[in-house]
């Protein structure tokens, strides 16, 4: 089964990716799918777009290694991360992580792991309009925590 | 040795550049942010201590006393913000 990554600037359709990702899997009885969006506020200031960048080719590659990671620690039959990069509106979709297995209770888990380890360690960074000018998003220590949790100990946010 | 450097997100901007070969005694990626340091302005400011700056060698995050490989691709970037 698929374990695959996307990074584009297009937009995805759910609908297309979930089918695409089981199909002809019999074997599958649950996905999981996350998708974040791009939010109108950030700090307490209102944001009127978003713009990503990325590093072509780790991304890819740390991405891979990422759900490499997971099929080792979950019981999961697939998964598939699109990664939008490029200029964002509030309301638009950024990212999609979707993840097949026989039962939900690790589909479940695989997602959130998937994502808590990309917030932290895909190279992508956020910079952000707002009325002030336009700002890179600050690195957020709660996202090290959580990736905390699944046992991996990084510090993402803080230090030098 | 030479290397290619890369440059990422407020990092680029500050340095105005988003890629540079160079040619370095560096024996580890400390050393070689160290030597970058040493140029002055810009650099001191983008690459300097305070700054949370992470590296990358050959597209894999690496600590700074990392050996520096021949013909390497070496990335610095700030704190990823993706997701």
């Amino acid at each position: 089964m698929a374990f695959t990554v996307q990074i584009q600037t297009e937009d995805f359709d759910l609908s297309r990716e979930v089918a695409q990702l089981r199909a002809a899997q019999p074997a599958v009885g649950a996905v999981c799918s996350f998708i974040g969006t791009v939010r109108d506020r950030n700090e307490g200031d209102q944001v009127s777009s978003l713009e990503l960048e990325h590093y072509p080719g780790m991304t890819e590659q740390s991405i891979q290694g990422m759900m490499a990671e997971a099929a080792e620690r979950f019981d999961i039959l697939g998964a598939r991360v699109i990664h939008r990069v490029g200029l964002m509106q509030p309301l638009d979709q950024i990212v999609l992580v979707a993840v097949t297995s026989a039962h939900r209770g690790e589909s479940f888990q695989a997602c959130e792991f998937l994502m808590d380890y990309l917030k932290t360690q895909a190279p992508f960074w956020k910079k952000e309009a707002t009325p002030g000018g336009h700002r890179w998003v600050d690195a957020r220590v709660s996202d090290d925590k959580a990736l905390a949790r699944w046992g991996i100990q990084i510090s993402n946010a803080s230090g030098s | 040795m030479k290397i290619t450097l890369r440059y990422f997100a407020s990092v680029r901007e500050q340095l105005a550049q988003s890629q540079e070969q160079v040619d370095t005694s560096a024996t580890t990626l400390n050393d070689l942010r160290q030597e970058l340091i040493a140029r002055g302005e810009p650099y001191a400011k983008a690459l300097g201590l305070g700054k949370a700056i992470r590296m990358a060698m050959n597209q894999k995050v690496c600590d700074g006393d990392a050996a520096l490989l021949p013909d390497a691709e070496v990335a610095f970037f700030p704190p990823v913000t993706g997701g």
